[in-house]
Parts: C-alpha cells; structure tokens; sequence
C-alpha cells in the first residue's frame, strides 16, 4: 500500500524504453487540471524545473498522469525514482487548457512523446461529437505509445513508424498529407479534414503544418519551450506567433501552428545543448553505473 | 561629533567580484553604538516619518547606545516583521535618512546599517523576538496547541483544527514577497488563520528570485521567512493561485478575505529586431536562473547560464544593477551598462550606482539599443544610437531624444533586458470584473486596499507597479489592518 502523500509516486510504468509514466498523487491539481495543460517539476533539491504534460488526471483518485522521455539529467532522475517516492516540486496546472468544439472531423497527430498529451484532447475532442483521426507515430514499434488507448477513443486510426516496424512507413506528416488527397479526390470515405491537433518533436509539428498549410486546415501545436517559472514571470519560453512575441507557459501551450515560427523555437529549444551535455556527463561521472562494472 | 556615517566595511571590488557573497559585511558592536551615538534624539524625529512603516527609529537607536541590542530589535519588530531585509535593500537614502536632521549640513545617521546591524547581531546570539514568542501570552498558548495538533505533514489537517481553535478568520494571501509576507505577519499576530499560497518552489518573492545573494544572502531570507512561519502562518509553496487554486477553491475552503500580493513578474522587452535571439534574457529570466535556480554554481545545481565573454544590460534601475554585477560575477570580460539618460536620471540607488561602477560594469550613457544582430540565431552584439536629453517628460525626467545618424555597436553574446516590469496578469484575468487600470494594475483603495470586489483585497507592486521592498512592505500593512476591520464589521 502506498501512503497517500503529496506529489508521492502511486503508479509507475515503462511504456516503452526510455519512456515511463508516472501516477503522481496531487488531489489539487488533479481537481482544476484540463485536456493540454501542464505541470513543471522539480526532482531534486538541486534540480532544474522542467515542463510535462499532464497525460490524464482522475479526481475521484486525486492523481494526475505524467510521462516522460528519458533524455538529459533530469529525466534521467525521473525515469529512476520508484513507486512511493515523493517528487519534490510539482507545479499546475499551467498554460491555457484545449479549445473543444464541434468542429466536425479533426485529425489528431502525436509524434513520439507527443502521443501522451494528444491523448486527453483526443478524448475531449471526442466526447464533444467529432469524427476522430488518429496518427501516431514514432521512429519504431518499440516506441509507440498509448496505442490501444488511442486507438479506442478513435474512429479511425493510423500508426507510422520511420523504420517500417509496424504501420505505415513514414512520417506521419506523409500519412497525413496521403489522407488529405485521398479526401479530396473522393476515394475512400475520409472526410475533408476541419481541424488537425498535432503534438511531437518541433520538426515533425513544423512538417504537419506545412502539409495543412497548402489546404488551408486550421492546425494546433503544443510547444514545448524551454521554461522555468511556468507563470510567465521569465520569459524564456517566449516564442513568435504571427508577429506577436508570445510566452509559451500563459500564452500557450497551444497556437495556430501556422504562425508558429518554428525555426526560431527549434533554435531557441537548443541553447543550452552544450551545458545539458556536460550536466549528463557530470552525472554519469558520478553515478557508475551497473553496466560500467560489467565492463571492469 | 564625526561629520560622516561610519564607514560600512565591504569586501574589496576586485576580490567580490570573483564571489557570490554578501558585499557589505556589517557594523561590528563598536561601529554600531559610535554610529548610534551621531543620533540627536530629535524630540520630533523626522526620520519616523519617512518610514513607510513607520519605525520607532530614535528609540531603537537609543537602545543601541545602551548595548541593548535585543530591546532594539523588539523595538522594530513592533513595525516592522523583515529587518534584515529592510536593513539591506530599503533605499534609506529617499525616506529614513532622507529626513534626518544630520542630513542638512552633514550626513545623516546611517539608519539602514543601524537597523541591519540588530537584525544580524540579534541572530548572531540566537535572540530573536519571533523565535522565543514571548510578545504575547495568549498567542503563545495558541501556537503551543496549535504545535501540539501539527504532527509535521498535515497541512490540511492543520487548517481545520485552526478553524476550531481560532476565533478569528481565517485569510488566503497569494504571494510571498514583501507584501505577502507582512501582511500574514501581522494578521497573524492579530489571531487569523493566515495561509500564504506562493506559486515558486521557495518563498519570498522577488527577494528569493530577483534580488542576489551579494546583496540579501537567501541565509538572511530564510530566518525571516521562518519568522512569520513561527507567528503561525502557513506557507504552501508550489500553489498557483487561479491555477492550483481557484479564487472559488479559496472562498469554499473558507477563506473570508483574499489578498492579493502577486508583485510586478511580467518581464517588458523593447519590441527591437532580434530580440528572441539565443542569449537575450529578460533580466526576471537571468536573475531567475541565477537567484532562485543557482545556475551561477552549475553544473553542481542542474540549471545552466551561458558564461559569455561579453554582457550587455539594457536600463538603469537597481534590477539592471544586480543582472550586470551578476554577470560580472559569472566571469565575464566586459560588462556593459546601456541606458539612455544619464547617470543623473538613473533609478538605482547611489550605492548600488557605485557598487557596479566599483567592479568594473562599463556604463554606456545616452544610448539606447535599436536592433540586437546574431548570427546563427546567437547573439553576436546590439546596436545602439546615440541620445541627448530634450524636455522633460511627465515623470520630470528630461525625455531623451535619439540623434540621427549616431548609431554605433556594442559587441556583446548576451544582452538582458531590465528595462522594467509590469503586472502578471494570469491571476488578474481570472477574477471577473475585478477593476484595472490600463497597465494592467489592479486598482485598490489607497487607504484600505479594497478592490472593486468584496472580500478582495491588494498591495504590493500589483497595485503600485514595480517599485521597493520597503513600501510593499508598507501596504502589506494597511492591507492587514484594513482585512481586520473589514472581518470585524462585516461590511464591505
């Protein structure tokens, strides 16, 4: 039984290697969170404050869902804390929550990671009566995530792989741009699309949104700047939409993506690329691993 | 008697420049009572009436001559609840010691170090006012049970049994900065159950984020901060209020008045080309990093900082001091001022004016950035233009006026913007109705902090707009006296 502290660990899960999901007892949080918000979480009292988004959240239980991709320090800790550890900080829900209308037919697209937080809209999107088209895709099988959640919740349903592990091959900007003729030459019954919800990796966001650009469908992203307060005191986050310079944290997370200056986020999510090397080597340097024992 | 405050002992610029340290180090024993001894006793005293929150000024200076230093910290704690802080960041010059009578033909008493002085010596000998609660019996009954009730974790459980054992309401502050923190000391110390939500992950505000550890060591925040804590408020950290918390979550919990002290944290850019280049911060954004996050000490804490060669900080307020004797600090080459008045407009304090001019910070006067050029998205330099005064403007200020054709540029990998801060409005924008005045400030009572809704009330830089710890700290007290009345009478 694990007690019920705040910010403790109820639940914890790979998904998929390097990505795990964590069950996060936060009641308050849990009880004002809404589809596309997020939290920033803090693992250590050293720690740097990072964004997630918030995958699920269940009032009844007073739990929120995270997950999270193993890439830097930070989400280094985080995939090693245990169930019924507590994480140190957790701040939300932040930025502006979904906008759930009857649109009628709307694609959503998670690429990698970014199938956790297409997840919840994806469910909004669909108890608010529109016909559903779900991408999904990752570099590979072994990466997929949430698949049967998806696919439940979906009228129709496509996953891409880069490798051809399962799916179609390809980017889901390619499946996506497929669909899209495929609609307007009448061949099949795929409905014109009114909206497209994607979520993922900057590239693969940048790559939809030239695709609905050339049929003029209303694209929404969720970027995922580098941040730190959360609550628009900093503005590290800050990123072009239009003409307008917008705080991603307040402003966002979601903006029509086709105003999103994408090249600027891309070089803005890089900045500080060297330090968080040397933040990871640092951490390897002082916590040998098992692996490096076997080598001895 | 001497002519001149007593020196203030500092560490020297070219060693403090290689540390994160507090610059000035204090009075000892000695220097406080010769400096307490330049004090003429007014029998009007002036400088009381220069203090936003209206210390008895000569009285804690009398007890100081007597060696009593721990009377003299009573003294002013009876008015005021941060005197460490005070001690440190008030800008004395414009209000104490602006008034005192020394000041006319001489310099005035050295007020600010006096009061810094009891606070720090008080702490030195474990002889705190607020640590021992011997200021008021029947509140020191009540915090025993309350201790007794608290096992340790039980926030919530805490909150009911405060509902039961306190005849007084119970008050949401949202902030824990200057005016948060003053205002859930004194409610508290009137017998409310205070909760102050704060959004960061550290309490203090703008004194844990914004201001640095040369200036106010975050040693000295903490034992404040444990202070109130110890006159009964609860602090909850990471709740956002409006977010975490809705105003209705509060009101239902049953909160009987909110206050409202979320400080000026909306960082304001110029709108010039370039200006989300990589290596433009806004100064929230670079002291954040530094302050709260203690990137300076990266990769020990995992928050990085771009050590460049060359900084430039753009304004000439005390935050544009502290960003560029942060980024001294962090090692770089140059470190550059752009403002673009004269030294003689600048809104710092003297000291802090002195302080970076000390340490080497290069003050490009009269100029004003026009486009901040990089290359592969990074910051390569800023180009500036030449400025002379023209006629004042509606602050008083002679306006500054470019001169055509004058531009030149500053070679720089990272430029930071402290050219002012405004009004966050992600709290503001979820109350309906509430009143603002085109900046986006809140209007509230001067008098009363009242907003135009009932129940809630405001002080701080959310109404004033960005200015002092110390008048913050100020209306933090009006607002507590007010939120007594308003609980007593029921009327709004």
């Amino acid at each position: 039984m694990v007690k019920n502290d705040i910010n403790v660990i109820i639940e914890k899960e790979d998904l998929a290697e390097k990505i795990v999901k964590l069950v996060i007892y936060n009641p308050q949080i849990a009880l004002n969170a809404k589809a596309g918000q997020f939290v920033i979480i803090r693992v250590d009292p050293k720690g740097e404050r990072i964004p997630l988004t918030i995958a699920d959240s269940d009032k009844k239980a007073g739990s929120i869902t995270l997950i999270s991709m193993t890439i830097g320090k930070t989400t280094t800790l985080v995939e090693k804390m245990r169930e019924g550890e507590s994480i140190t900080d957790v701040l939300g829900p932040l930025g502006k929550c979904s906008e759930i209308e009857r649109f009628g037919h709307v694609v959503c697209i998670g690429g990698g990671l970014g199938i956790a937080p297409v997840f919840p809209i994806l469910k909004e999107i669909k108890n608010a009566g529109n016909t559903v088209t779900t991408i999904i895709g990752a570099r590979n099988e072994k990466l997929l995530i949430l698949e049967e959640e998806m696919k439940a919740c979906s009228d129709n349903f496509f996953i891409c792989t880069d490798d051809g592990s399962k799916g179609f091959k390809g980017f889901v900007s390619m499946k996506l741009k497929e669909l899209i003729t495929a609609s307007l030459n009448g061949t099949g019954n795929f409905p014109r699309p009114d909206r497209v919800i994607a979520i993922g990796p900057t590239l693969m966001m940048k790559s939809v949104c030239d695709v609905t650009r050339q049929y003029d469908i209303k694209t929404i992203v969720s970027l995922n700047s580098i941040m730190i307060d959360g609550t628009g005191m900093c503005g590290t986050c800050r990123v072009e939409v239009g003409t307008e310079t917008k705080f991603a944290c307040v402003d966002g997370p979601e903006f029509d993506g086709h105003l999103v200056n994408f090249n600027l986020l891309l070089a803005r999510q890089n900045y500080f690329c060297e330090e968080e090397q040397l933040s990871m080597e640092e951490y390897k340097k002082e916590n040998h691993t098992g692996a490096c024992k076997l080598d001895l | 008697m001497k002519k001149e405050k007593t020196p203030m002992p500092e560490q020297q610029p070219q060693e403090r420049i290689k540390n994160f340290n507090e610059v000035a180090l204090g009075y000892n024993e000695e220097q406080a009572i010769e400096e307490a001894e330049r004090c003429l006793q007014c029998k009007v005293p002036k400088c009381t009436e220069g203090c936003p929150v209206e210390i008895d000024i000569k009285s804690f200076i009398k007890l100081i001559t007597r060696k009593d230093f721990s009377s003299a910290l009573e003294k002013i704690r009876e008015k005021n609840s941060l005197p460490a802080i005070c001690g440190r960041v008030c800008p004395q010059e414009d209000q104490c010691e602006k008034k005192c009578i020394l000041g006319i033909r001489n310099e005035p008493v050295a007020i600010g170090r006096l009061e810094r002085f009891v606070a720090d010596w008080n702490d030195k000998n474990k002889n705190d006012p607020g640590s021992s609660k011997k200021s008021d019996d029947s509140l020191e009954n009540a915090f025993a049970e309350l201790e007794r009730i608290h096992d340790g974790n039980g926030n919530k459980n805490l909150n009911i049994n405060v509902q039961k054992l306190q005849k007084k309401a119970r008050i949401a502050v949202v902030g824990s900065g200057p005016a948060g923190l003053t205002c859930a000391g004194e409610l508290a110390k009137m017998g409310y159950g205070i909760t102050i939500f704060e959004a960061l992950h550290e309490s203090g505000g703008v004194l844990v984020y914004g201001i640095p550890e040369f200036r106010l060591p975050k040693s000295i925040l903490k034992k404040e901060v444990e202070f109130v804590k110890n006159l009964g408020v609860e602090i909850i950290t990471n709740a956002l209020v409006g977010n975490t918390y809705t105003l209705e979550d509060l009101f239902g919990a049953g909160y009987k008045a909110i206050f409202i002290a979320t400080g000026a944290g909306l960082p304001y850019f110029m709108g010039i080309p370039g200006e989300n280049l990589n290596g433009v911060y806004s100064a929230n954004e670079f002291l954040t990093r530094n302050n709260l996050m203690k990137a300076y000490l990266f990769p020990e804490y995992d928050t990085p900082i771009k050590k460049v060669k060359n900084f430039a900080v753009v304004g000439a307020g005390n935050v544009a001091m502290d960003s560029a004797r942060t980024a001294k600090r962090l090692g770089a080459e140059k470190v550059y001022l752009i403002y673009r008045r004269t030294e003689k407009e600048m809104p710092a304090r003297i000291e802090e004016i002195e302080h970076a001019k000390q340490e080497g910070i290069i003050f490009h006067i009269l100029s004003n950035p026009v486009e901040i050029i990089g290359e592969d998205s990074f910051v390569e330099k800023v180009r500036c233009i030449r400025m002379e005064l023209g006629e004042p403007d509606s602050s008083g200020r002679r306006s500054p006026v470019p001169v055509p054709g004058s531009e030149f540029e500053i070679e720089a990998q990272a430029i930071i913007m402290a050219i002012g801060q405004g009004p966050n409005p992600l709290l503001l924008k979820k109350i309906p109705g509430l009143g603002l005045t085109r900046k986006g400030n809140i209007i509230a009572d001067e008098k009363t902090c009242r907003t135009n809704i009932k129940g809630i009330f405001a002080a701080g830089d959310i109404v004033s707009g960005a200015a002092t710890v110390i008048l913050a700290m100020g209306g933090g007290k009006k607002a507590a006296i007010s939120i007594n009345d308003y609980i007593n009478s029921g009327i709004w």
